[in-house]
């Protein structure tokens, strides 16, 4: 608790000594630490004492709110920090819905806003208000290129879909009808649960009834532990391929024996010791090493995306502020182009390369294929 | 759908469905006698599962701090009451004992080595640590206003839900939690596997029931609670007391929550805000039972686990809308057959 402490009288007597130092860089953060959510939203809020503390030569100053998971007060959150606060950029908030009802008025602000959540619909298509926004998570469609690859190399052709009943599960369909129609797999059963259900039996009964050759199973955090227990109870052989919003410790611990042998892809902060050395395993290693030191535990991949929020910004003031001060409409929309003008740079997700029609920026150096060997996370090779 | 399909659903429905009873029972029990809509019950139900696997995991679980706060507030409340008014000779006595069961349990859970004992007595300890929370949080938080209009009552029940899920973020964590099964053996009933979890479940609630009814039939404390229930103005004028009636359907309640919470998190993820959702199926079984009879609330609420297993087979996407659009009819059944009385006291 007392780190908390320590930070929030910082912010406190930041905000009040704000209109005197007036020249200070302001950046709102805004997480999902309590409400449905907050299992990504807690290592989120965690992860602002390690963002960096200065760029360009200017002190950057973070200012905190919790929405609760709830989009209302995410709205209140994103207007509170740009009319009254009037900081420079946003990061945040946690959840795809809640990241969804407030591009509107990062756009209308002229507020750049770097959202760390999953689902890709905040930033594709691109449309003139959302060009504030930049996506520091993977793409579904990137995720789920390298899944499909690794199914096609060895020899699926059916699978079944089991997703949740959110953006997240919802995109995932999407993607995946997209994208296997290309690659000739055919999904022959595609189920939906929500994360709070008590049992899946009839969800991977009619999976099991389909038999396809392996299941894929779309849902964010410990939700995704369920659908794999109960297959596997029921004695479904077949490949289990999980997603990114898979990639955090608690799916081992929950699963155990269940989940050995999943195939996931995610980005490399899972297995960092076994990647080839990489500025990125660098940055990463860092943040790790860093957040145990001060939390007393691995932070969780969605941790990695807000302190890269913050890399991106770090290395984006600099040339903003060429074009105007800190508190201005010029600063906040110079620093909107340096954020898409960045070029070749590394994090803890991969390496971000911005363009105009594309905000998040990750190639194929920001997923690795994992899977799950002796109760540990390992590469798959 | 052939045999073995609908056995495995079915097998499903009633594991669900006997939660679901349980937890009608308990709702209807807290209804009758205290005139409250316990809303925090699913709670319980999840205090007790994520008790049972922090204990699983080696670590004293931190709902020991909220039992020892919880009793320092109603000790002090007891201190002052005695200070001002005297009523009690003994009070001092239960004030220490009080204390120092809140005390002897935190030392417990501390240098007891939770993972290696076994499982029974990590059920007990369970039990023990979240049962004694139901009386205290009526005293705390209903008793000052038992004489309250029902609908201030629900009010205060919803903030207390919402109250506990923060704490249960809290002390429990954003993780889901899942524990051990009580035995790994499995029965085999022609071609369908029967999980022995779903056996424990559907026995112990079956015995609960039973026990229940008895206790309720035959002991002079049941026949209290039900002349409670029945006319609380009639028994009170019998020397029955209403603190001692709604503490003890809140302990019972309390257990029967914190059970059902152990019995499922075999086999199930639960979240510290899982709780709500499956109070709420145990709450349609009793809204089915109309708030009044047992024997219906209990097959209301098996009914509606069967109805969700099936429907979760047939359409995943819409298993909670024909879950929750069950209560519809029945209300409307109910309020077209029962006279209404304007019943406000």
């Amino acid at each position: 608790m007392t780190p908390k402490k320590v930070i929030s009288a910082v912010f406190l007597s930041s905000s009040l000594l704000a209109p005197l130092a007036n020249a200070d860089i302001k950046i709102g953060v805004v997480s999902s630490s309590t409400g449905p959510i907050a299992l990504v939203g807690i290592p989120q809020k965690n992860t602002i004492p390690l963002l960096p503390t200065s760029a360009g030569g200017e002190k950057i100053t973070y200012i905190s709110l919790d929405d609760g998971s709830d989009p209302t007060a995410t709205v209140k959150a994103f207007k509170k920090l740009i009319d009254e606060e009037h900081v420079d950029a946003i990061i945040g908030p946690s959840g795809s819905g809640n990241a969804m009802s407030v591009i509107q008025f990062a756009a209308e602000s002229g507020t750049p806003m770097l959202a760390p959540v999953g689902t890709a619909a905040v930033v594709l298509p691109m449309t003139e208000q959302k060009k504030w926004v930049f996506k520091t998570t993977q793409n579904d469609d990137l995720i789920a290129e390298a899944l499909i690859e690794q199914m096609k190399a060895t020899g699926i052709k059916t699978i079944g879909l089991i997703g949740t009943a959110d953006p997240y599960g919802e995109n995932w369909a999407k993607v995946m009808k997209d994208l296997t129609q290309k690659a000739g797999i055919q999904i022959v059963a595609s189920e939906q649960f929500q994360r709070q259900d008590t049992s899946m039996t009839g969800q991977s009964l009619k999976i099991l009834m389909a038999n396809p050759d392996a299941v894929l199973i779309a849902a964010p955090g410990s939700s995704s532990v369920m659908p794999q227990t109960t297959l596997k109870d029921q004695g479904y052989s077949g490949k289990i391929y999980q997603t990114h919003g898979a990639a955090l410790d608690p799916f081992l611990r929950l699963g155990g024996k269940a989940v050995e042998g999943t195939i996931l892809a995610a980005s490399s902060m899972l297995v960092l010791d076994e990647v080839p050395n990489s500025p990125s395993k660098e940055i990463a290693t860092k943040y790790i090493t860093d957040y145990k030191k001060l939390y007393g535990e691995t932070p969780a991949t969605f941790g990695g995306n807000v302190l890269d929020a913050g890399l991106l910004l770090e290395n984006a003031i600099p040339s903003a502020l060429k074009s105007g001060k800190p508190g201005t409409a010029e600063f906040r929309s110079a620093l909107r182009d340096a954020l898409e003008n960045t070029k070749e740079m590394p994090a803890t997700q991969g390496v971000y390369n911005m363009t105009a029609e594309d905000h998040s920026g990750f190639d194929e150096r920001g997923r690795v294929l994992i899977t799950v060997k002796d109760g540990k996370w390992a590469l798959l090779k | 759908m052939n045999f073995q399909i609908a056995t495995l659903l079915g097998q499903d429905g009633l594991t669900n469905g006997a939660i679901y009873a349980l937890l009608a029972l308990s709702i209807l029990l807290v209804f009758t006698v205290t005139r409250i809509l316990l809303i925090p019950l699913g709670e319980f139900v999840t205090f007790g599962a994520l008790t049972m696997a922090a204990m699983q995991m080696g670590k004293a679980p931190k709902l020991e701090w909220l039992l020892l706060g919880l009793v320092l507030i109603d000790c002090v409340l007891d201190l002052y009451q005695q200070i001002k008014y005297h009523i009690d000779r003994n009070k001092m006595k239960k004030i220490a004992l009080k204390l120092g069961y809140a005390l002897a349990m935190i030392g417990l859970l501390n240098n007891l080595p939770l993972s290696e004992i076994p499982m029974a007595c990590q059920v007990l300890l369970t039990l023990c640590l979240i049962v004694p929370l139901g009386p205290i949080m009526y005293r705390l938080f209903f008793q000052p206003l038992a004489d309250a209009p029902a609908l201030v009552l629900l009010i205060v029940s919803i903030a207390l839900h919402v109250a506990m899920v923060g704490i249960g973020l809290l002390l429990f964590g954003p993780e889901g939690a899942r524990t051990q099964p009580f035995s790994d053996t499995g029965f085999r009933l022609g071609a369908v596997m029967l999980k022995s979890q779903t056996l424990w479940v559907i026995l112990v609630s079956i015995f609960l029931i039973v026990t229940l009814f008895i206790a309720f039939e035959r002991t002079l404390y049941g026949k209290a609670l039900r002349a409670t229930a029945v006319n609380r103005m009639g028994a009170r004028l019998q020397g029955i007391s209403p603190v001692f009636a709604g503490k003890a359907t809140f302990a019972l309640a309390a257990f029967i929550g914190s059970a059902s919470g152990i019995l499922i998190a075999p086999i199930t993820t639960l979240y510290y805000d899982s709780g709500f959702i499956i109070s709420l199926k145990g709450f349609v079984g009793a809204i089915i039972g109309g708030l009044v009879s047992y024997p219906i609330a209990a097959i209301g609420a098996i009914a509606v686990g069967m109805i969700e297993a099936f429907s979760m087979f047939w359409a995943s996407n819409y298993k909670e809308i024909i879950v929750f659009t069950l209560i519809i009819p029945f209300l409307i059944w109910r309020s077209m057959n029962s006279h209404h009385v304007e019943d406000d006291e």
